[in-house]
């Protein structure tokens, strides 16, 4: 149940998006998320797809594995196509009791399912194939010009740093616990929603009391390491642009242009 | 009461780049009122073989058998096996939830479905069984000392009554008087109570001391199967997966080497003791 959850998780593999600079990771990604948004014609979406089919390639990230993490949204996926389907103004097809369904429902609909989608693939990609570590110095370093106007980057990338170490680390806590749980009897799987929100009570508190001792722990060893935030602070393995990753900006670059430029030519047609 | 596993194989993570064979072709008899134990270093699956035994987990490959029974049979309840075999995880004391000793040794007999006076019965019993003093009954088991925390959690176990107990190094992170308090303990349930005791541990002294039979695993496979002579007299075999003797065996076998003649088979310091009194008479 817990395993199936990949975002924020790392699949270990050697590719060029591995080797990427997170930096360009992550700007690919939020460019990513912005073309989806950009319109609803087929020719976007269809540039779109080709991206993104290229980039899982290259990742060599099986597609079992991202599609793994699509099960915990397909509620989410469902719920959001039901309202753009029925609840969209336009050319009436169906009508059936109080429900009509229009010609741009439809439309709507099947965007925002491909959206959806796509969204997690784009950004499962980049959590797969960069290591938390690496993914927060690549936004330390991306975020540095914040620090003129006084924004603790550092702090934060540090804070997100060890919650995403974290992810993992506590879904083997649950796994375990639940394990130790259902060891003494301990039912989730039946009753009705009350007795299955209690059945977790015997989860949650041994959690919390376990994340909280974590902390503890982790707090003292950085101080015993004489930790004490970014001032002065220096890299092991500062980030340095290569030539791939000049390369990488040359192609985001041509993908946003191609982006922009059917968003305005094919502006409010579909196809 | 017998427990069979039939060639069971257990892989981790199938079908991604993590997977591993966790356990391979393990076949093993399990009979009522052995004391069991269970050696193997870090890794080596150990833990993973005892959580098939209560079916938290279920092999890929295999079968177990329950008093004859296919614990793998659709029609098989599993939360009947977990009454019978009780496990006791790696730092049981991270589990205690309630806000009292006792309501939290209620907790696997109420599971159970046993009656108010039986679930309380139970749970007096299990916490007497395991030497916790009275007067903390009602307390926060988050209070407790380290020890006694992991007695409460092995009382959480008890009360369920089982007729198995499956202990995954049950002393780990203790101090000596801690470990043999839980251990005695153990071995007490073991004797009067007549419970079928599996016990995983990384302490040859504990396992030399305690067990009838050592089960020992490595890399997934079952590499012997016997008593705890028998399997420490072959602690060449051992070293070279990461194991040993008990301590008190090696000076055994040294004096042996130096011309005294003496027990090279003693495995615990009280038959050593014996052995070289005997020859100094």
């Amino acid at each position: 149940m817990l395993r199936d959850i990949t975002l924020g998780q790392y699949y270990r593999a050697n590719s060029l998006i591995h080797r990427l600079d997170p930096r360009v990771k992550l700007l690919g990604t939020l460019i990513f998320i912005i073309s989806l948004f950009l319109g609803q014609s087929i020719w976007l979406y269809a540039l779109i797809t080709v991206a993104l089919i290229a980039v899982i390639k290259l990742s060599k990230v099986p597609l079992k594995y991202i599609t793994k993490g699509m099960k915990s949204i397909v509620i989410l996926v469902i719920i959001s196509a039901a309202f753009n389907l029925f609840l969209t103004d336009g050319e009436v097809i169906f009508r059936f009791w109080k429900l009509t369904i229009t010609r741009e429902g439809i439309y709507q609909c099947v965007f925002m399912i491909i959206r959806l989608i796509y969204l997690i693939c784009g950004t499962s990609i980049m959590t797969l194939t960069t290591t938390p570590t690496n993914l927060t110095d690549g936004i330390e370093k991306g975020l540095d010009f914040l620090n003129k106007i006084k924004v603790p980057v550092h702090e934060v990338a540090m804070m997100m740093s060890i919650a995403l170490r974290f992810i993992p680390i506590l879904m083997e806590e649950t796994d375990k616990i639940m394990k130790a749980q259902m060891a003494r009897g301990a039912d989730f799987e039946s009753g009705n929603l009350v007795k299955r929100a209690k059945a977790l009570i015997p989860i949650l508190v041994p959690l919390f009391v376990s994340a909280f001792r974590r902390a503890n722990d982790l707090a003292m060893a950085m101080e015993a390491r004489c930790y004490h935030g970014s001032e002065g602070r220096t890299k092991m393995k500062p980030l340095k642009y290569k030539s791939r990753d000049h390369k990488a900006y040359i192609a985001l670059g041509v993908y946003s242009v191609l982006v922009i430029a059917i968003s305005i030519f094919m502006k409010g047609r579909f196809i | 009461m017998s427990i069979i596993v039939d060639k069971i194989s257990y892989i981790y993570e199938e079908g991604s780049s993590m997977e591993r064979l966790a356990l391979d072709n393990i076949s093993c008899v399990i009979e009522q009122g052995e004391f069991i134990g269970v050696i193997g270093h870090t890794g080596s699956g150990k833990s993973t073989f005892i959580q098939h035994l209560n079916g938290l987990l279920k092999a890929n490959k295999g079968h177990i058998y329950y008093n004859e029974q296919d614990i793998y049979a659709p029609d098989f309840k599993m939360q009947e096996l977990r009454k019978h075999v009780g496990l006791v995880f790696q730092y049981p004391e991270h589990q205690l939830f309630e806000s009292t000793i006792f309501k939290d040794v209620c907790f696997g007999p109420k599971n159970l479905g046993f009656s108010d006076k039986d679930t309380q019965i139970a749970a007096f019993n299990a916490l007497r069984q395991v030497g916790l003093d009275e007067s903390l009954y009602y307390q926060s088991p988050f209070d407790l000392s380290g020890g006694q925390k992991r007695r409460v959690a092995i009382a959480g176990v008890l009360a369920m009554k089982p007729d198995v107990i499956i202990l995954d190094e049950p002393t780990a992170g203790l101090d000596p008087k801690g470990r043999d308090e839980i251990l005695d303990c153990v071995k007490k349930l073991h004797d009067e109570m007549k419970i079928t005791v599996i016990l995983v541990s990384h302490s040859m002294e504990d396992v030399a001391k305690y067990v009838d039979r050592i089960m020992v695993i490595n890399d997934g496979k079952l590499v012997f199967n016997n008593e705890p002579k028998a399997v420490f007299a072959r602690h060449e075999e051992l070293e070279k997966i990461g194991l040993a003797a008990p301590s008190v065996t090696y000076i055994m076998e040294d004096l042996y080497k130096a011309g005294f003649d003496v027990d090279r088979s003693a495995i615990t310091i009280e038959e050593a003791k014996n052995s070289i009194l005997n020859l100094l008479k």
